[in-house]
């Protein structure tokens, strides 16, 4: 080994003009940045994208299209006005994010400028108002969709029938309905019977009615084998592409099991002790926003609880309260109203459970 | 042997550790001189012992450990001492006093080294003072001296001595090489070292990515026959080799937050340690070498070499083929707690387990980082060791809120750099830290200074009050007496 070039050797043995960089250690770092974890997050959207678009028309990718453009502009005007640098902000993928997580919550029918409106919310309100990225109490997506739904109930309620109920419209129909209701056309005559509420909205009014869970979830056009229809499907994919985050270390289990929890243990005690009215696990499980609220939105970590312990118990809040708003509330879905809940709840759970550091007395 | 506990969380890394590894020690010529840091690494100096001009040979103690934080050190070489001076140096803070001796070729050994013939003759005492002699200091990366160590473990009692032989971080394998290498050399210090704390058992811990090393040392062990000497095999988790880790690791139990390994009734000694103390006991020799593994992307041939303490890096270097490429970087210890050197002036200390000569090809993650808001994920908890909570403690420490900073651990830290690594921020945790507690020191020391002050202040005043107090009694007595005095004669005039 030594005996390398003896001259280049001694050449090097006597320089002495060297100076390095003294930067502290450590010197390496796993290089897994946020825009990656946030694109990864955008990727494992895509599935439950192309349930969506298969099963509700094209809606969604009008909605996606608006609600990222909004977003960017509403990111780079806020920070203008906050007097920060914008270009490394919307590069990170944050904010798209957000915009994807709104564009899912929202029907497809939607006109384009209430989609405009929640995502415009949501960064404005419900993200630089308390200082942008990492700084937010909220998740921004629910704040945009609380807002909407409380004050365009009707519009944010009206969905497509999914192709996968029986005498549904074709897709192509589907397609000009979409953009029908995009660019806010009365949606009347031509489609009625073709738009209406989805199927926890329609169980929640048919119990209301009196009628019996068996007696609904019979009638063919509300649940399919595995849960609602049109949503069974997207809350499939929704898991696939959770799993995959999980696979990848982006999100851990712990929130994902606890929303899941959350909900379904109670509606597992409840649906065995009234089948007649309470739904059960796999209804629950597979309806409405349960897996993109399980994996992608009660996830964000920003306004999440910090430890695996204080996860458990926020996660395991959110499917309490959505089951208690799915059961008694005004909403037919509740996830929503469940996570801003849970937000709010933050700081109070990660007071007590800090983790007990090495070394000392629990 | 067959148990495989570990510590809560950490990580595996990248090993990095095929660069060095496959080779067999070398054995480095003497250099032309040598730059000895009276601070080896601990934050505390040695007094020199001698001047500018003096003639030293292989062996001379050239400074004194009058700290007990501090340890003592030898001339490696025979030569002439040119120069006392503060230098950069792989020290504390970057700088200490440095004693440079110009080597003059000859192998003058100095009188006084002789072998310990029977360290079983002598008293636990005897050897830890005699080990203090010898500059016998901790060769895992923290040169803390070893005779300090087993003092306090005698002190409290600690029934265990660990071996620690994880090398768990990045780059590094001496510890490895010289396991291979001189495996009874490890046992015959380890048999010493156990004798000196008053340890009952010894435990020979050695990550699983080393089976070479674990053969080798089983064999030892095999050949040696006694039972209170064994090895258990750990995960090569990163960081593994923390003194506190490998603890809970191997013993079960924690160290007491604030609190030393002895307190939980073990004392944990490096493997390199145990054979510089067998080399000592069997050659009389003091702590004149270690090994030290030279690596990283920007040398052209990674490996290890025993060269003498002082041996400017530079050499070292040179002896490993030389530079390669652009380095960017000169880390004394790997890449995730090394200390970066300005230059390869800088003399070998006791405490440098291994020079990282890094190119962008090294550190190229670091050097792109682009900080960014935190945004909550937790990844640092997950990875801290130590169960602390970063980015809290991050909050805490912008806000310089040092009872926060006390309360969430801030000192519980290792800093072992795990929770920099995994940041998809990418912010700089660790140093943030290290700023926090340099800070928080600070302050203390500050107020600890106000309020000595105040009290010497208060107490000054008391006296000074006193001493008017008494003056005034005296003038008033005084007084009352020439009064009286008047009265009298007063009285007589009437």
């Amino acid at each position: 080994m030594i005996a390398h070039d003896d001259a280049t050797m001694i050449l090097q043995a006597i320089r002495t003009d060297m100076r390095f960089d003294t930067s502290p250690a450590p010197h390496v770092i796993a290089g897994y940045t946020v825009p990656r974890i946030m694109f990864q997050v955008l990727f494992a959207l895509v599935p439950a994208g192309i349930a969506h678009v298969a099963l509700f028309g094209p809606g969604l990718l009008l909605q996606l299209s608006v609600a990222c453009v909004t977003a960017l502009l509403a990111e780079a005007a806020a920070l203008r006005w906050r007097g920060r640098d914008a270009a490394p902000a919307l590069k990170d993928g944050s904010v798209l994010v957000t915009a994807f997580l709104l564009a899912f919550s929202i029907p497809p029918l939607l006109p384009w400028w209430l989609g405009a409106l929640g995502t415009a919310l949501a960064v404005l309100l419900g993200k630089h108002v308390f200082g942008g990225l990492g700084q937010n109490p909220f998740n921004p997506a629910m704040v945009g969709y609380a807002i909407l739904l409380v004050s365009f109930p009707a519009e944010m309620t009206r969905w497509p029938v999914p192709m996968d109920v029986d005498g549904a419209r074709t897709w192509s129909e589907l397609a000009r309905m979409s953009y029908a209701g995009f660019y806010g056309a009365e949606l009347t005559a031509r489609w009625d019977g073709y738009t209406g509420a989805t199927a926890l909205d329609s169980i929640r009014s048919g119990l209301n009615l009196r009628y019996t869970l068996p007696e609904l979830l019979g009638r063919g056009d509300i649940a399919g084998t595995l849960g609602a229809r049109g949503f069974a499907w997207i809350n499939l994919a929704a898991l696939a592409g959770g799993l995959y985050l999980m696979l990848r270390r982006i999100v851990r289990w712990h929130i994902p099991v606890a929303v899941l929890g959350g909900l379904l243990v109670p509606s597992f005690i409840a649906h065995g002790l009234d089948s007649g009215i309470a739904l059960g696990p796999a209804m629950q499980a597979f309806s409405g926003a349960t897996m993109l609220t399980a994996f992608f939105i009660a996830t964000d970590p920003v306004s999440a609880a910090t430890s695996d312990r204080g996860r458990l118990w926020y996660g395991a809040g959110i499917g309490l309260i959505a089951w208690i708003i799915r059961t008694w509330g005004g909403y037919p879905d509740g996830f929503a109203f469940a996570v801003l809940l849970m937000n709010l709840a933050v700081p109070f759970i990660d007071r007590y459970t800090v983790p007990r550091i090495y070394g000392r007395q629990p | 042997m067959a148990a495989r506990s570990t510590f809560p969380a950490g990580l595996v890394l990248d090993a990095h550790k095929q660069q060095a590894c496959g080779t067999p020690i070398i054995e480095l010529p003497l250099p032309t001189h040598v730059v000895l840091a009276l601070d080896q690494g601990t934050g505390y100096s040695a007094e020199p012992v001698v001047a500018v001009g003096d003639a030293v040979a292989t062996g001379t103690l050239v400074a004194r450990a009058d700290h007990p934080y501090a340890s003592a050190v030898h001339a490696p070489l025979a030569g002439i001492v040119v120069a006392i001076e503060t230098r950069e140096a792989a020290a504390q803070g970057g700088r200490s006093v440095c004693i440079v001796i110009e080597g003059d070729g000859s192998d003058r050994i100095d009188a006084s080294l002789r072998p310990v013939t029977d360290p079983a003759s002598l008293s636990p005492e005897e050897l830890v003072q005699r080990m203090r002699d010898a500059g016998i200091a901790g060769l895992g990366g923290a040169g803390f001296p070893t005779s300090s160590k087993l003092a306090s473990a005698r002190d409290l009692g600690a029934q265990t001595l660990i071996l620690n032989g994880a090398e768990c971080e990045p780059w590094i394998c001496c510890d490895d090489a010289l396991m291979r290498s001189a495996a009874d050399d490890v046992v015959l210090g380890a048999l010493i070292l156990r004798r000196a704390a008053g340890a009952v058992r010894c435990v020979i811990a050695i990550e699983d990515d080393k089976p070479a090393a674990i053969a080798a040392v089983t064999g030892a062990i095999e050949r040696l026959r006694d039972d209170a000497l064994t090895l258990v095999v750990v995960p090569a988790v990163y960081p593994q080799g923390a003194e506190r880790q490998l603890i809970t690791a191997v013993a079960g139990v924690e160290v007491p937050s604030g609190g030393l390994p002895a307190d939980a009734g073990v004392v944990c000694q490096n493997v390199a340690t145990a054979a510089a103390v067998a080399r000592w006991a069997t050659r009389g020799e003091p702590m004149l070498s270690r090994v030290v593994t030279v690596t990283g992307s920007g040398v052209w041939h990674p490996g290890n070499v025993r060269a003498p303490i002082g041996t400017p890096l530079a050499a070292l270097i040179a002896a490993s083929g030389g530079y390669r490429g652009t380095p960017l970087r000169l880390i004394a210890g790997g890449s995730m707690t090394g200390r970066a050197l300005p230059s390869d002036e800088v003399g070998l200390t006791k405490a440098m387990n291994c020079v990282l000569v890094a190119t962008r090809d090294d550190i190229g993650s670091r050097l792109g980082a682009v900080e960014l808001p935190c945004i909550r994920c937790g990844d640092c908890a997950s990875a801290c060791p130590a169960g602390l909570l970063p980015q809290q403690l991050l909050r805490a420490a912008l806000a310089d809120a040092h009872d926060t900073l006390r309360q969430l651990g801030v000192r519980d830290c290792i800093d072992c750099g795990l929770c920099d690594y995994v940041c998809p921020s990418q912010i700089p945790l660790a140093d943030r830290f290290r700023d926090a507690r340099r800070r928080l020191n600070e302050t203390e020391a500050m107020v600890k200074k106000a309020a000595d002050a105040r009290e010497r202040h208060d107490l000054h005043k008391h006296r000074l009050q006193e001493a008017a107090t008494a003056e005034q009694q005296a003038f008033a007595s005084v007084r009352d007496r020439a009064r009286r005095r008047d009265d009298d004669s007063a009285g007589d005039t009437n």
